[in-house]
């Protein structure tokens, strides 16, 4: 078996919610060992959870990402359970350490010293009160690379600005172009496709920096803003205002030049999308459909007119797809060419043959869960599988390993730290 | 010129569109050497992509390509013929990455496939991108944005409960799936290039567009959790909720969202220059943030207030009171915002055909390899002459590539 590609490298994990904690998973997919480190003194909301001990009712109450533990129970140690935590924290190991104790902060430097990288994404002045700086840290471990990763920047007039990713996503333009065409926009869901995107290029960062290093001898300081590293991603809106002044906006779910929509199928709430490209697309989807008559107009051939009636199309399409469940609209489309696909919920997806065949799910387990399927690494590898090897990290799992068999504190030592608050698997009994 | 992250790196680059060429921009602006390889006379598609300036469609004013290919050279070759296959071939034999997005089997039949160029460059990398990946009962289908985000991604979960699901916008997914194939790429580079004995292993790596949002953080991994745990699936949901202030509100010039409820309740009550009304108790009682009645009678006093407000004025007073908070910008909000643009988050990219343009620039900063301005990206084949040259061919020789349209 050959080892894996970061095999050997260190990553210290300081991540809340989900973009820095994202960064670390690819890192620990690739094989680095990733250690988060958290606190048994301190709970951070929407972390391991919205709140640290939720009762049953509460899970009931809550939404899925925090409340769907398994049975929405809440099991010895609830921070353990949660969806929005685990979907991140598989091939992770796991410290706890009170960072603002003098000997949680010694032993978190010397780890220091025998890492790589650090990763973190709290608010800029979070580091700066546990006096963690970059600076400090390469005076003992000049090759370590520091990935930070604020909202918008680690200094100037936004440096304490507070958001959501939701918000963040309003700043860089996403928001107004994306959602029903026909509705202001008050109504979008909150998406959070920027904090996949920070997680993503975060770990680009990274390894970039790591090619860097193995070269140089060089660590760096990398500072991903999540606003601004999200501006790319909108690089055709951008282009067309730069270009001619124009400000777009949301199309729904159509596209600039074909056609294409989402449409109603068999059952409740079952949805296909279509995507009509050019002439071809539309030949092959009349065919699909038995080549109706009010397909066979002439003007349709043009499409420039079939664009303009697209609203007449959507309607006929609809027609035609509410007697179809939408994989047999995939099946039907697809044979002749033309991109289709059913709307999947998570029960479609886990069922998926295609990605049942890929193997894109993988058993895990951990002891406060049990047994369960999760998404695998969006990638394949044809050398070294990124088989998850472990799953997701509980609170302060591997503090044994960490003080004990890296920091090499004795048995007597670990017992001290315990006593006062740095080590532990459950949250301190003040913790609200 | 100064050392880049990805200095001495070199990438051949057979993609197109959005999600291949993204993937190889972000190596090529950190430094890499990135040859595009593009279809003779016709080039990448997005070349026929909008937006152009004035509307005016224009092989090299694309401005979809212009932003994605930028610090990249252009290359021109007929793969199909066995001079282009040939000087492929030379390409892949000096390169440490290879990059393609055609239909899977389509490498194969140019005899460029993964097992090919393992034989004459064993340490290669090359990462396939297709819709589906290079296996699985799905490798032939077609795709397009809205397919891989329904089928792959949160699409079931975003929009309204009483409406159809909706797709994010423009092209994020494509972008997010090169970001994704750019991590494995460099990430299978470190190991094939490991100095240590006999470590070093070059490998394939299948990146499916669609599996790219299957293992996106964006609510989808946490939503197939949460199935795995309950058996529940997602619902679509306005933004908001009952409680107050909480969702997108119309302001004096646009929208402004804000999350002010519940616990951040006092902040918004600040935020309003704590207005007598809502001194009474009955503010600050467990049931009020889900109480209709109250929620409409804040709303009475928010929304005047917030009508008043610019985008500007709105985001100010919230993060005055550390609201969390943000204006909904359009383009030229951002390209206008005075806080990114002092922070260089822009650049200013001069292109031979479609002149001086305001493009999307550094996605983040690093203290020794630090950011440089990208190069334009460049005109179909325009460094046919170099890269032929180098690989020694000579100028009699491709003057005759060019006129058998290999080139």
């Amino acid at each position: 078996m050959p080892k894996l590609p970061l095999q050997g490298i260190r990553v210290l994990e300081f991540g809340v919610v989900w973009a820095g904690p994202y960064c670390a998973a690819f890192l620990a997919g690739l094989g680095a060992e990733v250690i988060k480190i958290e606190s048994i003194k301190k709970f951070i909301s929407m972390t391991r959870g919205q709140i640290p001990r939720p009762t049953e009712e509460d899970l009931r109450n809550l939404p899925t990402s925090v409340g769907a533990t398994p049975d929405r129970l809440p099991g010895k140690r609830p921070w353990n359970r949660i969806p929005l935590f685990n979907a991140h924290a598989s091939n992770k190991l796991g410290m706890t350490v009170d960072l603002l104790q003098p000997k949680g902060k010694k032993a978190l430097m010397d780890l220091i010293a025998i890492s790589d990288v650090i990763v973190e994404n709290n608010p800029t002045e979070t580091m700066e009160k546990l006096e963690i700086s970059y600076e400090e840290i390469t005076e003992t471990n000049p090759g370590l690379i520091m990935c930070r990763m604020p909202a918008y920047a680690n200094e100037g007039p936004y440096q304490n600005h507070r958001s959501f990713g939701f918000h963040i996503e309003g700043v860089v333009g996403h928001t107004l172009l994306r959602g029903y065409s026909d509705m202001d926009p008050s109504g979008v869901t909150s998406v959070l496709m920027g904090d996949a995107a920070s997680g993503t290029q975060g770990a680009f960062a990274v390894l970039s920096a790591l090619h860097h290093r193995r070269r140089t001898g060089k660590g760096q300081l990398i500072e991903l803003s999540q606003a601004e590293n999200l501006i790319p991603f909108m690089g055709e809106a951008f282009m067309d205002y730069a270009m001619n002044g124009r400000n777009q906006s949301t199309l729904g779910n159509r596209h600039p030049v074909a056609i294409q929509g989402c449409y109603p199928c068999l059952g409740e709430d079952r949805w296909v999308t279509i995507t009509i490209a050019g002439d071809d697309d539309w030949r092959s989807l009349c065919q699909a459909m038995g080549n109706p008559e009010w397909s066979q107009e002439s003007g349709f051939r043009d499409p420039i007119v079939r664009y303009e009636r697209h609203d007449e199309i959507d309607e006929q399409i609809s027609q035609w797809t509410r007697s179809l469940k939408p994989q047999q609209v995939m099946r039907l489309l697809q044979e002749k060419g033309v991109a289709a696909g059913p709307v999947m919920d998570q029960q479609d997806a886990y069922a998926d043959p295609h990605l049942n065949e890929r193997g894109a799910f993988e058993e895990a387990y951990q002891e406060d869960t049990g047994t369960h399927l999760y998404p695998g690494a969006p990638y394949k590898m044809s050398e070294t599988p990124s088989k998850i090897r472990r799953g997701p990290v509980r609170l302060g799992e591997d503090n044994e390993y960490v003080y004990q068999e890296l920091l090499g504190y004795s048995a007597e030592e670990y017992a001290v730290l315990e006593e006062e608050g740095h080590i532990g698997m459950d949250y301190h009994p003040d913790v609200k | 010129m100064a050392d880049r992250a990805l200095s001495g790196i070199k990438v051949l680059d057979f993609t197109q569109h959005v999600a291949g060429p993204y993937c190889t921009k972000v190596m090529a602006d950190q430094g890499a050497d990135v040859i595009k390889v593009e279809r003779p006379g016709v080039g990448d598609v997005a070349r026929r992509s909008g937006p152009y300036p004035g509307d005016t469609p224009h092989a090299e004013k694309s401005g979809l390509f212009l932003h994605l290919n930028t610090s990249k050279r252009s290359v021109t070759l007929d793969l199909a013929s066995a001079a282009g296959r040939n000087i492929a071939l030379q390409l892949a034999a000096d390169a440490d990455i290879v990059v393609e997005s055609f239909r899977p089997g389509t490498m194969e039949s140019f005899g460029l496939d993964y097992q090919s160029l393992k034989t004459i460059n064993p340490n290669l990398v090359m990462t396939s991108i297709s819709n589906f990946g290079q296996t699985g009962p799905y490798r032939e289908y077609r795709g397009a944005d809205i397919v891989f985000y329904g089928m792959g991604g949160e699409m079931f979960g975003t929009g309204l409960a009483d409406r159809e699901p909706i797709k994010l916008g423009q092209n994020v997914i494509l972008y997010q799936a090169g970001a994704t194939a750019s991590v494995a790429t460099l990430g299978a580079l470190f190991l094939a290039q490991d100095p240590a004995d006999g470590q070093a292993l070059g490998q394939h790596v299948d990146v499916s567009l669609m599996e790219t949002q299957i293992g996106s953080i964006d609510r989808r991994m946490t939503a197939l959790i949460a199935y795995q745990y309950t058996g529940e699936t997602s619902k679509r949901e306005h933004y908001g909720g009952s409680s107050y202030p909480n969702g997108i509100y119309p302001c004096e010039d646009g929208y402004f969202a804000l999350a002010g409820s519940r616990v951040y309740f006092p902040r918004s009550v600040r935020m309003l220059g704590s207005p007598q009304e809502l001194e009474d108790p009955k503010w600050h009682t467990p049931g009020a943030q889900t109480d209709p009645y109250l929620k409409e009678e804040f709303e009475e006093l928010f929304l005047p207030w917030i009508l008043s407000q610019s985008k500007q004025q709105a985001w100010a007073a919230a993060q005055q009171q550390r609201v969390l908070s943000g204006p909904l910008n359009t383009m030229e909000d951002l390209s206008d915002e005075p806080f990114f643009n002092q922070r260089g988050v822009f650049d200013q990219i001069d292109h031979p055909v479609a002149g001086l343009l305001k493009q999307p620039g550094r996605p983040f900063l690093m203290s020794e390899s630090p950011w440089e301005l990208p190069s334009p990206a460049p005109t179909l084949g325009q460094h046919n002459h170099e890269i032929l040259a180098d690989l020694g061919y000579s100028n009699p020789d491709i003057v005759r590539l060019r006129q058998m349209g290999v080139i």
